[in-house]
């Protein structure tokens, strides 16, 4: 530190006397990158002002006692600068170390998300999950059941962020956990509330949709823990439909009853699933409305699942001026033709 | 931002009257006015919201939250004044089953 501190004060002797000599751009320009080195170096703004007096007293042996006296003055007054630069050092450092945990904790998480989308020969399926933050509270999950039955969870934790991520958590090894009653979306549901119910605060809750879709009968079954409705795209009469399953949401009450619902599916028709980052989109002309997302979906629509989920992602982000507010994530099954 | 919370004794009811947006960043203010009125026996709540045009997610745990500790404190909550998207949310989320919310409390 010391060698720092003496390795500067003969540079800033030097590109000082150069500026006083011929008091041009280059020197600064020195000054710019003097002041870069400083910071590098952690040099304190009151350090600086030390540095400056002694090469003054360098080149004016005769320097008035006052102004000397003066600068004394100055690094006084500089001294609360310097405090609050190493602080500001401090809390920079913090953060930093905070921030690589955050990127820990947000690789973890991504092993809660399926890694691979099932395939199926029935059914086309399109996801996409993007979170507004680092960590997301959407979560989404397919279980494929030994009948072939295609299982699909969507879940909206409240919040954002690293307390939603945690609470998420719970809600993929209450999943893992449950015993073999995938095909039944509503016991599957009331199980799931008991263990949220147990374990989250009281402001706390989860909305939730989990369907089954079996593919001998093309019937999907579905059960709703107050969440965003889904729709249903009725390809014969090229027509949108809402999917609403009522129920209330997860961790509030124990005893919660969920009722199953179930669609017949033609081929061609397809099932969106979403979240309500989705229907929150916000514009500067206020909230996008459904039939704005519904006109999207049927844009693309001649696209695969996929393609489709892609694109109104991306058109809703631009919308937004690629800030998102909220989590957003939106599936689709669409029966094969 | 801010929420603008006041609230007033009305015919033995207490009336949190609330204007703004109820999001991550304010409902911690709505949390410390509305909580602590729950939390006294008989008390019964009234909570205004014809001044709120949007209630997120945070701001529905938070009436979640009220609704929890007025069940366990035997005070009771009753909601007025919700616009209808305030109003669909509190219905897709199934409270509105759960809660006491005022219908047509604009209308008069």
């Amino acid at each position: 530190m010391a060698d720092a501190y003496r390795l500067m004060q003969e540079q800033y002797v030097k590109i000082l006397e150069t500026y006083l000599q011929e008091k041009n751009e280059t020197g600064l320009y020195q000054a710019q990158q003097f002041s870069k080195k400083v910071l590098e170096n952690q040099i304190s703004p009151e350090e600086v002002v030390s540095l400056h007096i002694e090469a003054l007293e360098q080149f004016y042996p005769n320097l008035p006692q006052g102004a000397r006296d003066s600068f004394d003055f100055l690094i006084e007054i500089m001294m609360g600068y310097g405090m609050a630069y190493r602080e500001h050092q401090i809390l920079r450092d913090k953060q930093k170390e905070l921030e690589s945990e955050i990127n820990v904790a947000a690789n973890m998480q991504q092993t809660f998300l399926p890694d691979e989308i099932p395939e199926m020969d029935e059914l086309d399926i399109g996801v996409i999950s993007v979170p507004a933050s680092k960590m997301s509270g959407d979560y989404y999950h397919f279980i494929k059941d030994d009948n072939d039955s295609l299982g699909v969870a969507i879940a909206d934790i409240i919040g954002k962020g690293v307390p939603a991520a945690l609470c998420m958590s719970m809600i993929k090894y209450g999943m893992d956990s449950l015993p073999e009653q995938r095909l039944q979306p509503g016991a599957l549901l009331e199980n799931l509330n008991r263990v949220v119910e147990q374990n989250v605060a009281s402001n706390m809750f989860i909305t939730m949709m989990y369907g089954s879709y079996d593919p001998r009968v093309h019937h999907f079954y579905y059960s709703g823990a107050g969440h965003e409705p889904g729709l249903f795209y009725n390809y014969a009469e090229d027509r949108f439909e809402d999917l609403y399953a009522k129920g209330l949401v997860l961790g509030l009450d124990r005893d919660t009853k969920f009722r199953e619902y179930h669609k017949k599916v033609e081929a061609g028709d397809f099932i969106v699933l979403l979240s309500d980052g989705v229907t929150e989109c916000r514009t500067d002309e206020g909230f996008i409305e459904r039939e704005e997302l519904t006109r999207m979906i049927r844009e693309y629509s001649h696209l695969s699942a996929q393609e489709i989920v892609n694109n109104v992602f991306y058109q809703l982000e631009r919308l937004q001026g690629f800030r998102l507010r909220d989590d957003f994530s939106l599936i689709i099954l669409r029966r094969k033709v | 931002m801010n929420l603008d919370i006041r609230t007033e004794e009305l015919d033995g009811e207490t009336v949190l009257f609330v204007g703004g947006e109820i999001d991550a960043y304010t409902a911690s203010q709505l949390r410390e006015s509305l909580l602590p009125l729950t939390e006294k026996e008989g008390a019964v709540i009234v909570v205004d919201l014809t001044d709120v045009n949007y209630i997120d997610s945070t701001g529905l745990g938070i009436f979640i939250g009220a609704l929890k500790s007025a069940n366990s404190n035997g005070s009771s909550l009753r909601l007025t004044g919700l616009n209808d998207r305030v109003k669909r949310l509190f219905s897709i989320t199934g409270l509105d089953e759960v809660m006491d919310i005022e219908e047509e409390e604009e209308a008069q």
